[in-house]
Order: structure tokens, then C-alpha cells, then sequence
């Protein structure tokens, strides 16, 4: 049937991938952007980056080794303290440390033939085109994991970003839940990265739901327009690189460009109409 | 289990310290159901430490701690608190009917849906605090005094019997300070809750309260406010001598901070 909707079975897992993983993003992006952990967003990527190209290097799955490698990271970050935000020295000490062993890893990988190269490219810069079905059951593997668990959290995850020592004394488990809330980015960053790449994925996990809070002051309407935004950008930017330019351009580009430019547009309607919606 | 055990607050020989260091010792007094008291005490006392300990945050050395017969437990549901610095750092995302309906459920975890019951128990405590003009505000815009209505309001929906506001008044000019004393004081009547506020000017606090629980020193003392700042009894406490004065019906105390 999407065969039949899409005209070829590529494109139907490119939206089908890409709706997915727009939708997880926007969500999980939401709660990244209130606790302040942009940067930690885009640690879990060059973490999956390294995990990716180990993975490759062992010849297994590299969303497996990206899950390995970033859930790792996650009981790391969450065992050195329950403070939500910041962290950024801690941060930006693993962060270079997994460019460092990705960047190993790909060189040893790329290095022994030209189709690893190619996959290594891949991982830079995302694989929705050539995704295929397996990756697309995996990806809806870990965004239902993800969303589910946030279903679960979302209250006291909410208070615990917002108002932490209320919500200490109100007896909310700081510590559980931040690694809880770093498990889901994990599972979130590894299926964005699958779709965008390790280059690209922070703007399409912080963009959307940073302009989302921009737009509206309510919670549940934050994370409904951020859902939609980062779903509409991918499959705009789908779109775009399928049938857009003369020559073909990555679909990470539109993506990145036209999330960009939402979040851009949210700064000037909340100079003039103060997050009102 | 004596009947003094099933007060709001019961202390009896509790020792309060952070590894070997005492911050308070022979802590002895029990708290009543609709009692108003004021906790004061310079920086550093354990005024917070003590709220912390009723809240099950932090243990005691030594002693027995009793929070309506029950020892201290975290997210004890019969205890709200207004902590002493709240890191409202977010400028957007949240209106004040949110940071309000945290009390009622910002702890539950599972789905959780927004019911017409929630919206109106929300409103009404909003309401009871006088902040029904700014329910829909974004906290980021809101004023000291605002926040701290707000704050009590968090407190307040869950309908605890026993309140503790760490430094509520912190930060505001008179006139706030008195709507938020005068506040606590009605509401402490109409909902007959025990309320321990922090503070460190008793002046404003005098007309409501029924007595106040003064830490120094690793000491403390309890009672009617006319007996415990007295001379006699903050010289004792301070171990060195202080000065108790009052003019225009306000007292000061001399020779030390508080
Ligand atoms: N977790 C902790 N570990 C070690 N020491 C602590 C801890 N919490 C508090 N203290 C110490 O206990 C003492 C009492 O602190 P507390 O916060 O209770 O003071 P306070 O009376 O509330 O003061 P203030 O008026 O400044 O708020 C301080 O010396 C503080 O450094
Ligand atoms: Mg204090």
C-alpha cells in the first residue's frame, strides 16, 4: 500500500523512518530544552557515532552498537550525579573522547574497502535513503521504548526540570529519573542518527521543540507543536531532497536548514506575542 | 506511643550534624495541630537542616523525630514545603497553574490526563491565595511576591497538615512580607494546619504567631515570643551577651545577626 502511495519502496521507508523519528525527537527534544541539556544531546550523538562505526568495524548492526555505546554513557552521566542541568565539563570530556574513538574506528573501517567508506559517509550524514526494513522495525523498537518510558516519567520528570527542590522534597527520585530521562535521549539520538546522521541530528532533537517553547507557554502544547514541527521538517525535507533540486541534495541539509529557520521564526513571534498560543 | 508522638512535629534529644560536625544538638519540643511558629536563627543555624530532617532528607545522629506519629519519610504527603531557594530558572515553558498543579500530581508517575477535576481543584487553591490575576502567566514574568503566593499555593493543594516555609519572606518588601503573613495566618485557621515559617525578622510575624523556635549556636530554645527573645534567654543560647530592645512595640536584638 505506502509502496503504492510513494511510487517506489525507498521512499516509503524514507517517510515512514523519517515521520518516526521526527516525532520521538520532537518529544524527547522538549524536555532536553527545558533541562538545559542541549549539549548532552549532542554528546549522545558523537557517542552513537563512535558505537556506529565500532559497530561497523565488528561487522554487527551499528544501531546495536550505537545503543550499546550510548545507554553506556547514559548509566555513566547518571551514576556521576542527579543535578538535571548543565554537566558540561563531564559532558565535553566524553564527547571528545567518543569523536576521538570514532574517528578511529572509521579510519580503520573506511580504509579496508570503498563500500566502507561509503557506509562510513553514511554515518556522518544519515541513511534515510537507502534505510530498509529491518532499520525501520528497530527504529519503531526504540521509539516506542522511548516514548513509553517517557509516558511513564513525564510528571515528575516535568517537576523535577522545572522546580528540583520541590520535587526532591516531594519525594521524586532525582537520581532514577535522570538516568531514566538519559536512557530515553540515548535511545532517541541513536534512531536520529540512523535517520540524519551523527552531524545533524542535535538540530533536528533541539530546533524544533526550542522554537516550540518560544511559541507557547503550556507544556502539553510545547511538546505537541514541537512533534509536529519536527515531523513536518523531515518530511518537507524529504520532500525537498527527492524532488527539489536539479541536482540531488542530502535531505539532512533541508532538514537541518529548515529547522533552522522554524526556530528562527519562533525567536521573532515570541518578541512580538510572547510565547502567547 | 505517647500521645505527644502523634503531634504534627515531636523531637526528643535529636542531634542534627554532617560528618562529626554538630550542627544541633538536644533539639526537645513538640508542635500541635494549627500551631503557628516562627523558626529563626542566623545563617548556618540548621534552620533548613531541621525542615530537611522532618522531610526524611536528611537523618538524625541521634534521637527520635515523629511527623504525626510516623518517622520521617521522603514525599511524606502529610508535610508541604516551600523550599528556601527554589531554581525556577526557566523563563518559559510553564505558566503558574502548572508550577501549582506540581503539588497535586508533579510526583505521580504513569500517564496521567488533564481532568476538569484537576482544573478546578487548581483554580480554587489559586484563588485561596489570591493569584487567580496571574494563573496564566509564565512564571519567568512573575514577581518575588508573586512566585511566593504561588509557591504556597503548590504547597497548599495537597492539603497537608503540617506546612513548612523555608524564608518565604526573603527578597520582599514590607508590604508583600505582610500579605504573605497575613496569609499564612488565615489559612492556617481556615484549613487548621501547623505551620513552621523561617524567617529572620520576627517583627512583622509577631501579631500571628503563637511561638517561636529560636536555633544558635547548636542550641534551641521554644516558646512564647515574649519568653525566648529576652535577654536572658538569647544570651544563654548565644553564650555571650545580647541585647534585647524594643521601640515603636518591634524588638531588636543587639549584638548578634540573626
Ligand atoms: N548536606 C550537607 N552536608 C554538610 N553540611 C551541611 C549540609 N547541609 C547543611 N550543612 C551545614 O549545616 C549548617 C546549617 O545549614 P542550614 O542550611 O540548615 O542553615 P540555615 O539555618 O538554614 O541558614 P540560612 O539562614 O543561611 O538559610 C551549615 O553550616 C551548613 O553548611
Ligand atoms: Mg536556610
Amino acid at each position: 500500500m505506502l509502496k503504492v502511495l510513494f511510487g517506489s519502496q525507498m521512499l516509503a521507508h524514507a517517510f515512514l523512518g523519517g515521520g518516526l523519528v521526527g516525532l520521538v525527537a520532537g518529544i524527547v527534544g522538549y524536555f532536553l530544552v527545558l533541562r538545559a541539556q542541549a549539549f548532552a544531546a549532542e554528546a549522545f550523538t558523537d557517542i552513537g557515532f563512535a558505537g556506529a562505526t565500532g559497530a561497523a568495524l565488528l561487522g554487527v548492526a551499528s544501531l546495536a552498537g550505537m545503543l550499546a555505546f550510548s545507554l553506556l554513557a547514559a548509566a555513566g552521566l547518571g551514576i556521576l550525579g542527579d543535578r538535571a542541568r548543565g554537566r558540561d565539563v563531564e559532558i565535553g570530556m566524553v564527547l571528545s573522547f567518543a569523536l576521538g574513538l570514532g574517528v578511529l574506528f572509521l579510519g580503520l573501517y573506511s580504509r579496508s574497502s570503498a563500500t566502507h567508506a561509503m557506509s562510513g559517509i553514511n554515518i556522518l550524514f544519515g541513511s534515510i535513503m537507502t534505510i530498509n526494513s529491518t532499520d525501520i522495525l528497530l527504529a519503531t523498537a526504540c521509539c516506542a521504548t522511548a516514548l513509553g518510558v517517557l509516558a511513564l516519567v513525564h510528571r515528575p520528570l516535568l517537576f523535577a526540570s522545572i522546580d528540583p527542590a520541590g520535587a526532591e522534597a516531594r519525594g521524586v527520585p532525582m537520581r532514577a529519573l535522570s538516568v531514566a530521562f538519559l536512557a530515553i535521549v540515548a535511545l532517541t539520538t541513536a534512531v536520529c542518527v540512523l535517520l540524519v546522521g551523527i552531524l545533524l541530528s542535535a538540530s533536528l532533537l533541539i530546533a524544533p521543540a526550542a522554537a516550540a517553547v518560544n511559541f507557547t507557554n503550556r507544556p502539553a502544547r510545547a511538546v505537541a507543536l514541537s512533534a509536529l514541527m519536527a515531523v513536518a521538517i523531515t518530511w518537507l525535507g524529504l520532500v525537498l531532497a527527492f524532488y527539489g533540486a536539479v541536482r540531488p541534495l542530502p535531505a539532512g541539509f533541508y532538514i537541518a536548514t529548515l529547522a533552522a529557520s522554524t526556530y528562527a521564526v519562533s525567536l521573532v513571534f515570541r518578541k512580538f506575542q510572547g510565547g502567547r498560543i | 506511643m505517647s500521645l505527644e508522638a502523634e503531634n504534627p512535629v515531636f523531637l526528643r534529644e535529636v542531634r542534627i550534624g554532617f560528618a562529626g560536625r554538630v550542627i544541633q544538638e538536644e533539639m526537645t519540643f513538640a508542635i500541635e495541630n494549627g500551631e503557628f511558629i516562627a523558626v529563626l536563627g542566623p545563617n548556618g543555624a540548621g534552620k533548613t537542616t531541621l525542615l530537611k530532617l522532618l522531610l526524611g532528607l536528611v537523618r538524625p545522629e541521634a534521637g527520635e523525630v515523629w511527623v504525626f506519629g510516623r518517622k520521617p519519610r521522603r514525599g511524606n504527603p502529610a508535610i508541604g514545603y516551600a523550599p528556601q531557594f527554589r531554581t525556577l530558572d526557566t523563563n518559559f515553558g510553564v505558566r503558574a497553574r502548572d508550577l501549582v498543579g506540581f503539588g497535586l500530581d508533579g510526583h505521580r508517575f504513569g500517564p496521567g490526563f488533564p481532568s476538569r477535576k484537576r482544573r478546578e481543584l487548581i483554580d480554587r487553591v489559586i484563588e485561596e491565595v489570591g493569584a487567580a490575576g496571574y494563573a496564566e502567566a509564565p512564571v519567568g514574568e512573575l514577581s518575588g511576591g508573586e512566585r511566593q503566593k504561588l509557591s504556597l499555593a503548590q504547597v497548599l493543594i495537597s492539603n497537608p497538615g503540617l506546612v513548612l516555609l523555608d524564608e518565604p519572606l526573603a527578597n520582599l518588601d514590607m508590604a508583600a512580607a505582610r500579605e504573605i503573613i497575613g496569609l499564612v495566618g488565615r489559612l492556617r485557621v481556615s484549613r487548621r494546619v501547623a505551620v513552621m515559617l523561617v524567617t529572620h525578622d520576627i517583627n512583622p510575624l509577631l501579631p500571628h504567631i503563637d511561638r517561636v523556635l529560636y536555633l544558635a549556636n547548636g542550641r534551641s530554645a521554644i516558646g512564647a515570643p515574649q519568653s525566648v527573645i529576652t535577654r536572658e534567654t538569647l544570651s544563654s543560647l548565644y553564650n555571650h551577651p545580647v541585647d534585647v530592645v524594643e521601640a515603636m512595640g518591634k524588638k531588636f536584638v543587639l549584638g548578634v545577626e540573626t
